[in-house]
């Protein structure tokens, strides 16, 4: 069979990964960078009978996708900036409810409504503190559109097998740009769907506290009957004020992700092993970080690269690994904000190494020149 | 009455959640009474029930009631229910809700839900107050009453419900009280029934705040003030309007018939599959 080669932008690339996944439900509010997004699957999930709707804002576009994921949809929502800080009370319940749900953030420049036709990375942090409360929050980055493709497929593995929302956090650049994208055949690419329960109806506990703190998932109507709330709960689902029961839930809604960083964690690294500099970016500033790396190389400087694929949770045994590489001197961290992922840094590496920040938050890219002149002060 | 009780501790989560947060004499279990016995009366298959509700002393209803059950955040019980009902059609989706959780915080999914005719039944429990955080004014909280957040008397105008949900599209719109129970049943039942969305006010009684700060007695005095003050649409259309000012207009305000949004949608479905 002949390749299926396309040129697609990284929006249309979410489209094809969800599709991919199995999407049948998505819930969502026009915003400008991600509404490609919304107008391709308005036409594409009917045809497959999933179901589309536009809501009349985005905190209830997220409040949609958890009640259709909890009636056995997968489901989806996307968004940039304002229409995320609309959902995060919604990915606040849909944590603490165990609800699998994926947010795209095709990021734009903020604060407020910012800019909303230009590239930026400054909803990184918004990414893992978003909504009030303790919470361990998953979010994938990818730096190109067939990638977009391929962590969509994966973000929405990742909610189904961990009962969690996650966020694919795009920006509008990769949004927006088209790259030739050869579109994987059926199988190629792994689909994951919850767990579903096997036991009679009176023996199931919907957020049940298991070994590995995986706990199947029944959809309403299946006869289960079961309750769900925001509230802090117990295994059945109904509220509770007992110390032990709150903190053994809270654990638990802790430990089903961070038990499981080598599983949800990807990080690629290239040229550390004799590296004196490294450079840490993630999404298109790590395109940007890889030509770079490539030139300085060239000029026989030691410079290696480190671009976080997931960016929520951070694995910090991981990271302190590859920071500790031996000949390891400086860390320039580039980002298109005024300085977030930096402290993540900042916090993991050894003493000895210097952290650099990076930053551009005037609406255009960093460019490698920018960032070989950066490798050149630090040499 | 032994037989209508008997038919609510059917449904009930008996052992698991009572006693309830309610307190005594409040209207809430009534409509919760009303509810069940529209759900036995419909001989629904209780798998296929799903109660959402938001924040509030209503939305503490589903808890106790043994169906699938989603207590969501403050005013967004529609939007949730939207998904649910959507995603699973033959769903039978049921939305409890209060006055300020519906219209304040969840006004805008309110009228959105209205407009878009999704067969789902809200069921409104209107005490005019919000309760559960201590008695301040609400949407419905009429010009002049005091309330926690009222000390001077309330300088709102309130929403006047039923009005609101015909504006905005609804398909059954009908109003009920805590004290006319029978009628209250039959308008929870054909709310139900109905293909489309429905909204059913019921009125009720907050005395502890409402009651409390504006001197109107305990919840027996509120409810008789209810049977005295309450007018059915039938009567008021044969009265003059100075005589029906001020009165309590229940029964049925509107009952049209509207394609269904999710029969739509399955049409769409239809089509675009060449079945």
């Amino acid at each position: 069979m002949a390749e299926n080669i396309k040129l697609m932008q990284g929006n249309e690339a979410v489209v094809e990964g969800a599709m991919i996944a199995g999407l049948r439900f998505f819930g969502g509010y026009p915003i400008t960078p991600s509404t490609e997004i919304a107008e391709q699957l308005a036409r594409r999930l009917p045809k497959v009978g999933g179901k589309f709707i536009q809501m009349e804002d985005e905190i209830a576009s997220m409040a949609s996708i958890i009640g259709a994921s909890l009636a056995g949809s997968k489901s989806m929502t996307a968004t940039s900036g304002p229409g995320f800080s609309l959902m995060v009370e919604g990915i606040g319940y849909a944590y603490m409810a165990e609800v699998p749900t994926v947010i795209v953030n095709v990021q734009r420049g903020g604060p407020s409504t910012g800019l909303p036709t230009k590239v930026s990375q400054s909803d990184t942090m918004q990414a893992r503190w978003g909504t009030h409360g303790d919470y361990i929050a998953i979010a994938l980055a990818p730096q190109s559109v067939r990638e977009t493709l391929d962590l969509t497929v994966r973000a929405m593995n990742l909610a189904e097998v961990y009962r969690t929302p996650v966020t694919l956090l795009t920006d509008e650049v990769l949004g927006h740009m088209r790259e030739k994208v050869t579109i994987p055949e059926e199988g190629e690419i792994e689909v994951i769907n919850r767990q579903k329960p096997d036991v009679p109806a009176s023996w199931y506990k919907h957020f049940e506290i298991t070994p590995n703190f995986k706990s199947p998932m029944a959809s309403f109507g299946d006869g289960y009957r079961f309750h769900v709330t925001g509230l802090t709960h117990d295994e059945e689902g109904f509220p509770t004020n007992k110390s032990v029961e709150i903190l053994a839930k809270l654990t638990k809604l802790r430990n089903k992700i961070m038990r499981y960083l080598d599983d949800i964690c990807q990080i690629e690294t290239d040229g550390m092993e004799d590296a004196h500099v490294a450079v840490y970016a993630y999404g298109i500033v790590a395109r940007a970080a890889r030509q770079a790396v490539q030139m300085a190389r060239a000029r026989r400087m030691k410079v290696g690269q480190i671009r976080p694929i997931t960016i929520w949770p951070s694995h910090d045994k991981k990271y302190r690994e590859i920071f500790s590489s031996k000949n390891l001197e400086a860390v320039i961290v580039a980002e298109l904000n005024q300085g977030q992922l930096v402290y993540e840094v900042q916090r993991l590496v050894p003493k000895h190494v210097q952290v650099i920040s990076l930053n551009r938050f005037d609406s255009e890219l960093i460019t490698p020149a920018q960032i070989l002149n950066k490798i050149k002060e630090v040499r | 009455m032994a037989q209508r009780s008997d038919v609510t501790h059917k449904y009930l989560r008996a052992k698991k959640k009572f006693p309830n947060v309610w307190c005594a004499g409040c209207g809430i279990g009534i409509v919760m009474g009303s509810l069940v016995r529209a759900i036995d009366r419909l001989e629904l298959d209780r798998d296929n029930v799903t109660l959402v509700s938001g924040i509030g002393c209503s939305s503490r209803m589903p808890v106790y009631l043994d169906f699938n059950t989603l207590h969501t955040t403050h005013g967004r019980a529609l939007a949730f229910a939207t998904g649910v009902k959507l995603s699973n059609p033959k769903m039978h989706v049921i939305v409890i809700t209060g006055d300020g959780d519906a219209l304040a915080i969840g006004g805008n999914h309110f009228i959105h839900s209205c407009r878009r005719n999704m067969d789902i039944t809200c069921i409104l429990i209107n005490n005019q107050i919000y309760g559960m955080t201590g008695g301040q004014f609400s949407p419905t909280t009429p010009t002049d009453s005091y309330a926690a957040t009222a000390p001077y008397g309330n300088k709102e105008y309130p929403f006047d419900i039923p009005k609101l949900a015909m504006g905005a599209g609804a398909s059954y719109v009908a109003r009920g009280t805590v004290y006319h129970v029978t009628q209250l049943d039959q308008l929870i039942y054909d709310g139900i029934k109905k293909r489309g969305f429905s909204l059913v006010e019921a009125f009720s009684n907050c005395h502890t705040y409402f009651g409390r700060l504006n001197r109107l007695g305990d919840s027996v005095k509120m409810l008789e003030e209810m049977k005295k003050n309450a007018l059915p649409l039938k009567a008021a259309a044969k009265m003059p309007p100075e005589k029906v000012q001020g009165k309590l207009l229940t029964g049925v305000f509107c009952d049209v018939e509207r394609e269904e949004y999710c029969d739509r949608y399955d049409a769409l479905i239809q089509s675009l599959q060449g079945k």
